[in-house]
């Protein structure tokens, strides 16, 4: 391949293109762009066909190989440096630095005498946060954007393997991935001396088990290296001995789709966007209560406020705001004082959150923050490798105390234990699953102490949420009889003429809550107290 | 090297981890998953210590130093994420030292009286397992399990036998043979070698069980009488009878390695059918004494003293060589002797008796 060839493919493909017109392939929860948003990473997908190398080639693709291999090695991670790219997988750390790091790792050490590759470059597409699908959609609908980057960043870092980890729950990424390698290797865009300037370089696909944990990158190389994936203590880091103990690094899949960009428009380009720590754009899984749900991509430093009403449309059903998730399991529930709060990796953390790889979780009043809690925990707890006492046993400790609080039976010791325990877990765990696995506790228990204490000295859940810690009164004074409720409700313990004020019977009320969600008049309270049919059964 | 600075003492180091250099200075940091004997892996998390400049505490047992690194091993945050650890592990644990085959030699049992957790704060599940006595010499006792993975390491590292390994995840984690079935159906050895490294009791030796703690265990140090190699083992003496063999780790020809016949073939020893002294065929009992009678101890033996035994068997194999010539005599060596041992057979069947017929049974 030379770029005169590349440089024909793309007239040619585009010239096709254009006959083709402005149809859209179908890309899952991808919408149009809406106002506010700034596509980099998202460019293509939606926009060409996946499964051809020729339409990425079209649209300007490994022209950015092209120019690395014109480029030293120490100039690609310069440019990189200067970009102010920062690892999108979650930590942020910058990315041209990891390079670096890895590059004067191999540098130090001698050359492998078995012919074996002297450093790893790895793609980490385990996504594995509930209700995230950024890389999920970059590998499905642009492939060789990732492979673009994932060469340039083994060019940068003196690796000539790499392998792109993507989880199994995958299917169609997978298969795209499968597609992609051998049509660039046809074209000698992988393989032997690439572009003719003796870069030798390959990509492999190792597929995840479905281990969450095997998102954190050194638990990510025991997987590839055959073994149980748990992460390993750092140091030492990946980029002085990672993969089979050679120097690794580890990239996300949004990362180095970032790099063919930031390569073929320029450090400057790319950090004029963001903030003055975070640069670029970022991608975003909104999902929760929000009305557009989906996938975006915004430039760093926009406000949860922007994303949430701007792109997001505003709550669901006009309710009211109550919180916003971010960073997944790991990260922390932001209250609505922190709407204004610019989106980047230092403003979320100061918030006792964190960006994580994107996944955003809309909450609205009727989302009990107990429950919210436990829900992540349980999640976490269940994810948890088993390694290290304070994550296996204390998450599991968490756990067990949250569902007590919304089963009714929380003491204020709990509450005490709570702190207790989230305070030690997140100083003395092993990995970042543990450290990080108390964030949503930790931050709810911040923001929302009063819902806990609701909980543990009223045994009451103010959203309505948590079985047996409420029951629904009509309020006689706001309720019109329209009757909705009362056809709603699947038990018919709802009476009342037409009309006039309607009353539930509570003796007989199972609590399932169809009359609160059909009420259009806000005429249905959540008051404190069980109601005999209300609790669930211990299970 | 280099300076660094541990519990405000100023020290050098050439390297290596904190728990290393802290031990070669006087500074005892508590382990559980930590041997000397396998690769350090920071997961107990009870050798935590404080790096300054670091948000979290971080494992001493791998963590490097480096040039000006200010450590605490013994700080109030320290001592206070051991005790919760020790807090958790003991949420998780059957607190029945009373009746515990380990009580007295358990790490567990030890950093819990050291730190003082009397109970733990964390009411929760506990793992219950039946105890697991599918097996000859390896009694597993999984709830008493703390997951320090030594076994795993040592089947791995020492023995290079990997027979067990985790299944399940997180909480549900347990060292288990694959499929979590007997150990006699996976590619186990019964080298034992899991047994010695376990800190807890969860692991013990079955044969052993119920007759002696360690402050009633006197051990001796002896060698392994199985074969050449000459392990060096302890026998674990209670009222001067032996009640099970364990791993000497100081000792240089095996460091602590044992295998299925040094650790759990000691029971012999006490067996009264056991040979002490030895025995002349009767027939030729009589010959040598000319007496018709025959002490019946044995069925066809005669019980004798080592200086006739000896003689006779040299009487024998003279007259033997004289009547018959050198080559009408054969001697078979065994693989329980030495080297030294099987050189000086060799010596008596070439230079002594003039024959080439020797051999040995490891040869077969």
């Amino acid at each position: 391949m030379t770029i005169e060839e590349l440089e024909r493919i793309r007239v040619e493909v585009n010239q096709e293109l254009a006959a083709r017109g402005e149809q859209a392939m179908p890309n899952g929860e991808l919408k149009p762009p809406r106002p506010g948003e700034v596509r980099v990473v998202l460019r293509n997908c939606g926009q060409i066909n996946p499964e051809r190398i020729e339409e990425y080639i079209a649209r300007d693709g490994y022209f950015a190989l092209c120019k690395a291999l014109n480029m030293t090695p120490e100039q690609v991670i310069d440019e990189v440096k200067s970009s102010g790219l920062r690892g999108r997988g979650g930590a942020g750390f910058p990315a041209g630095q990891k390079w670096l790091f890895a590059r004067q790792a191999l540098a130090a050490r001698p050359a492998p005498a078995d012919g074996a590759p002297a450093a790893y470059l790895i793609c980490n597409g385990d996504e594995g946060d509930p209700g995230a699908f950024m890389d999920r959609a970059v590998l499905e609908g642009d492939p060789h954007s990732v492979l673009e980057g994932m060469a340039i960043a083994a060019y940068a870092m003196g690796a000539t393997q790499s392998y792109i980890y993507v989880r199994a729950e995958y299917p169609v990424a997978v298969e795209h991935l499968q597609t992609a390698i051998p049509q660039a290797r046809q074209l000698g865009l992988l393989g032997k001396n690439i572009f003719g300037k003796g870069f030798d370089f390959d990509v492999d696909i190792r597929i995840g088990a479905g281990a969450f944990v095997c998102g954190e990158e050194t638990a990510l190389i025991d997987s590839i290296e055959g073994r149980r994936g748990e992460p390993r203590p750092r140091p030492p880091f990946p980029a002085v001995s990672g993969l089979w103990g050679k120097p690794t690094s580890v990239n996300n899949v949004e990362t180095l789709a970032n790099v063919p960009q930031i390569l073929l428009k320029g450090a400057d380009w790319f950090a004029g966007m963001g903030t003055e720590k975070s640069k670029g754009t970022k991608t975003f899984a909104i999902a929760g209560k929000v009305k557009n749900t989906g996938l975006i991509e915004v430039p760093m430093g926009i406000t949860l406020r922007e994303i949430i009403y701007d792109i997001g449309g505003g709550i669901l059903n006009d309710k009211q705001f109550k919180a916003a998730q971010t960073g997944g399991p790991l990260g922390g529930c932001l209250p609505a004082k922190y709407l204004d709060t610019p989106i980047d990796f230092e403003s979320l953390v100061a918030a006792g959150s964190l960006m994580g790889s994107g996944g955003l979780i809309v909450l609205d009043e009727n989302d009990c923050m107990v429950d919210v809690a436990r829900f992540f925990m349980d999640f976490t707890q269940d994810e948890s490798c088993g390694k290290c006492p304070p994550c296996s046993l204390g998450t599991r400790r968490l756990l067990e105390i949250l569902t007590r609080l919304t089963r009714a039976e929380g003491t204020e010791k709990d509450m005490q234990t709570l702190e207790y325990l989230t305070e030690n877990i997140s100083m003395a765990s092993l990995c970042a699953l543990g450290q990080g696995s108390v964030n949503p506790v930790v931050t709810t228990m911040r923001h929302f102490r009063e819902e806990y204490e609701a909980h543990v000295l009223d045994k009451f859940c103010p959203s309505g949420v948590c079985k047996g810690m409420f029951h629904y009164e009509i309020i006689a004074d706001t309720c019109n009889g329209c009757g909705a409720c009362r056809l709603k409700c699947p038990d018919k313990v709802i009476k009342g003429a037409k009309k006039e004020p309607h009353e539930i019977d509570l003796a007989n009320c199972i609590v399932c809550g169809d009359c609160y969600k059909a009420c259009k008049f806000a005429a249905i309270a959540i008051r404190p107290g069980p109601t005999p049919r209300s609790r669930l059964p211990n299970l | 090297m280099m300076t660094l600075t541990i519990n405000g003492k100023r020290t050098e180091a050439s390297g290596g981890a904190i728990l290393d250099v802290a031990k070669a200075n006087g500074i005892r940091i508590p382990t559980l998953c930590h041997h000397p004997a396998l690769a350090p892996q920071g997961a107990c998390r009870l050798c935590l210590v404080e790096v300054k400049g670091m948000r979290a505490l971080q494992p001493a047992c791998t963590f490097p130093v480096t040039e000006g690194m200010e450590v605490q091993t013994d700080s109030p945050k320290v001592r206070a994420a051991r005790k919760f650890v020790l807090e958790l592990l003991l949420s998780d644990h059957p607190q029945d030292c009373m009746t515990c085959e380990m009580c007295g030699n358990c790490a567990l049992q030890d950093l819990i009286y050291e730190y003082g957790v009397k109970e733990t704060p964390f009411a929760g599940d506990r793992h219950l397992y039946p105890l697991d006595d599918r097996d000859p010499f390896i009694l597993r006792d999984m709830e008493k399990c703390i997951r320090c993975r030594r076994c795993i390491r040592a089947c791995d590292e020492i023995q290079a036998v990997n027979a067990i390994t985790m299944i399940n995840r997180g909480f549900r984690s347990k060292v288990a043979a694959a499929f979590d079935t007997r150990l006699q159906d996976s590619n186990c050895v019964f080298c034992g070698q899991c047994i010695s490294v376990c800190p807890t009791g969860a692991l013990t030796e079955k044969d052993s069980h119920g007759l002696g703690r360690a402050w009633q265990i006197e051990k001796v140090t002896t060698i392994c009488p199985y074969c050449g190699v000459g392990c060096t083992l302890d026998l674990n003496l209670r009222d001067g009878r032996v009640i099970k063999a364990t791993s000497n780790w100081n000792d240089s020809v095996n460091r602590g390695v044992l295998c299925v016949k040094g650790r759990f073939g000691w029971q012999f020893l006490h067996n009264p059918d056991r040979l002490t002294r030895p025995l002349m065929r009767s027939s030729l009992w009589r010959e040598i004494s000319g007496t018709e009678g025959t002490p019946a101890k044995y069925d066809g033996f005669v019980e004798t003293d080592w200086e006739t035994a000896l003689d006779t068997v040299a009487d024998k194999l003279s007259a033997a060589r004289t009547a018959y010539g050198p080559d009408a005599v054969g001697i078979l060596a065994s693989a329980k002797c030495t080297n030294e041992e099987n050189y000086l057979v060799q010596k008596l069947a070439r230079r002594e008796i003039g024959t080439n017929n020797v051999d040995h049974c490891a040869r077969l």
